[in-house]
């Protein structure tokens, strides 16, 4: 159990636990009071993981023993290799990506890479890249534009690093950039948001013909924390921020921003990593399946649409 | 007597330090400039499009004044005035903030769009203005920019956009967020039928529209002193624990690092801009 919000299931488990050791030590048969508290168990479950809150499901998306980018090629994909760095400057570990076959075909990979445990997530930055760790995505993009394989992209990060440096060379150009040019992609780009999609940071991977989004995923324009502190003046509002962004992959898809939502195991990724790959494997096939009918200006016709069509406003006639 | 003068005078001095910084309307015969605070003639600031006369400081400037300035006289039309806010995510106090700042700006929305004449070449033109909602972008200010783009690209037009902005705007969620790809895939079409695209960054031009149509021009221009970037400088002294220099994240900063073109003075903008667009018209 990770959460504050799981302690309930995890008070009556321990219960259960303690009525077998009472049976054991006492030669008791408890089989009914104990299959009774399992039921329990089964219920408070339920009531718990169905009825997630969007800052609960914050949590889960940050949840350092979620599945990372890297984990999901290992496991969906076959034959990867990682290429390194922009060409420019540096490699940004921050963001890895690379080429693979998926059901046989040659795809082009590329994610943003929180890390696994404190040393990792101090090589990876978190997950949150600099101008270098996106001009390395665009690179791989437009090799796979060149040699016509699809593009997945993996999102998963709080946001871009907001960092001297990453000022100094171009942070807002290579987000914009890639903006732009992913936008003039002539394969399949299918953007799934696997954890936190934090704003410019994983729009920045995220033009896409088709966005997924793991069920316990949230995308938003601004952390919870950072949208409580400056709207509402006060950043303990996070959990009625949350709420108000409409940040989790159910909000995304009834805003027609978000494709379809990916299913988790009950209580998050985590819980069951075979049971997650295994979904994201079969929603990944069948959206590159019906992208494979369009070609390639219809690829790109097909992204402009999506775009032009997302936006909620008045016209007065 | 000399006493008393001077006491009137002040009275009638504008204090500009105040966000508003518009001069239009403006009764005041005295203008105190907030970078070096000399007082200036209001006339004279006016007719300098806002840039102080003796320090070259550029105070704000309201989008119709730009546009006033910018284009030739009556060559030009304000396109797409009829899209305004919604509230999609029926975010609390949005639709009251909306209204206090159309009562305050006399404007509809955070951005002006324009097709006309700029020394004699046809251009459509946006304008964003900082003093709604802070210029971010909503729906509204996304859909008007990629009409900007898309009625540009029908009639092989080039395209100037005047950034000025917050970034996102929060209330509207992950919606504001799509408008960066909705402004970027229209630019795309622009681009590939081969037209001119000049960003031009005004103060200030930071966050997801830094981070979207304002970097990606042909051309990148921007005004002198403006303050441009990604992260707040706040949040990225919290970051790194350091203190950043007084120059980051300004347009000179931005050109010393490679960022821009150019960096130009408001009462160059329309020669340059003229230019820019005349070597860029004769096929």
């Amino acid at each position: 159990m990770a959460f504050e919000f799981e302690k309930p299931i995890l008070e009556l488990e321990e219960k259960i636990g303690e009525l077998e050791k009472y049976a054991v030590k006492n030669k008791l048969d408890l089989t009914k009071e104990i299959s009774f508290l399992e039921k329990k168990v089964t219920d408070k479950k339920d009531e718990i993981y169905n009825n997630l809150t969007p800052w609960q499901r914050v949590e889960i998306a940050r949840y350092i023993k979620r599945p990372t980018t890297l984990e999901y090629i290992d496991a969906v994909f076959d034959d990867f290799i990682e290429f390194f760095g922009d060409r420019v400057y540096s490699d940004d570990a921050a963001v890895v990506g690379g080429i693979a076959t998926y059901k046989g075909s040659p795809v082009t990979i590329i994610g943003h890479q929180r890390g696994r445990d404190t040393k990792d997530n101090i090589k990876r930055n978190f997950g949150m890249a600099h101008p270098d760790g996106y001009r390395k995505a665009l690179r791989l993009m437009k090799q796979a534009d060149k040699f016509n394989r699809p593009v997945i992209c993996l999102i998963d990060t709080k946001g871009a690093y907001p960092g001297r440096a990453a000022e100094e060379r171009g942070q807002s150009e290579s987000i914009a950039r890639n903006l732009v040019e992913m936008a003039g992609l002539k394969v399949p780009v299918i953007s799934i948001v696997i954890g936190e999609g934090g704003s410019g940071g994983a729009l920045a991977l995220g033009v896409c013909n088709r966005l997924l989004m793991l069920e316990n995923a949230t995308y938003s324009v601004i952390s919870p924390e950072g949208a409580a502190s400056i709207l509402f003046k006060d950043a303990s509002l996070k959990e009625i921020a949350a709420e108000s962004l409409k940040i989790t992959a159910n909000d995304l898809k009834s805003l027609g921003i978000a494709d379809e939502v990916i299913r988790e195991p009950q209580g998050g990724a985590h819980n069951d990593r075979d049971a997650v790959y295994r979904s994201l494997d079969e929603t990944l096939e069948k959206h590159l399946d019906e992208l494979s009918t369009l070609d390639r200006d219809a690829l790109m016709e097909n992204r402009y649409q999506k775009y032009m069509d997302i936006g909620i406003y008045e016209e007065q006639s | 007597m000399l006493k008393d003068l001077f006491s009137k005078l002040n009275k009638k001095v504008n204090e500009t330090d105040s966000n508003d910084g518009t001069f239009e309307n403006s009764a005041s015969i005295m203008t105190k400039c907030p970078n070096c605070k000399k007082i200036l003639y209001s006339k004279e600031l006016y007719k300098r499009l806002n840039v102080c006369t003796n320090c070259n400081h550029h105070l704000p400037i309201s989008s119709t004044e730009r546009m006033e300035a910018l284009m030739d006289e009556g060559t030009f039309t304000i396109l797409f005035e009829e899209v305004t806010s919604a509230n999609p995510l029926e975010f609390p106090n949005y639709e009251s903030k909306l209204e206090k700042d159309k009562q305050k700006t006399g404007l509809n929305e955070a951005v002006v769009c324009a097709e006309g004449e700029i020394e004699g070449t046809r251009a459509v033109v946006a304008i964003m203005d900082s003093r709604f909602r802070m210029g971010s972008m909503g729906s509204a200010v996304g859909e008007k920019l990629a009409r900007s783009f898309s009625h540009a690209t029908e009639r092989g037009l080039p395209v100037i956009v005047f950034t000025a902005s917050g970034g996102a705007r929060m209330q509207e969620g992950i919606v504001s967020l799509m408008q960066m790809a909705k402004v970027s895939v229209a630019i795309e079409k622009h681009n590939q039928a081969g037209l001119l695209y000049i960003a031009y960054m005004t103060n200030p031009t930071t966050g997801g529209v830094s981070a979207s149509f304002a970097s990606v021009g042909d051309i990148n221009l921007a005004e002198t002193g403006a303050l441009i970037g990604f992260a707040g400088r706040r949040v990225i002294e919290e970051t790194i624990k350091e203190k950043l220099p007084d120059d980051f994240q300004t347009a000179e900063f931005l050109l010393k690092h490679g960022q821009l073109d150019r960096v130009v003075d408001r009462n160059d903008m329309k020669d340059y801009l003229g230019k820019i667009l005349r070597m860029h018209s004769g096929v």
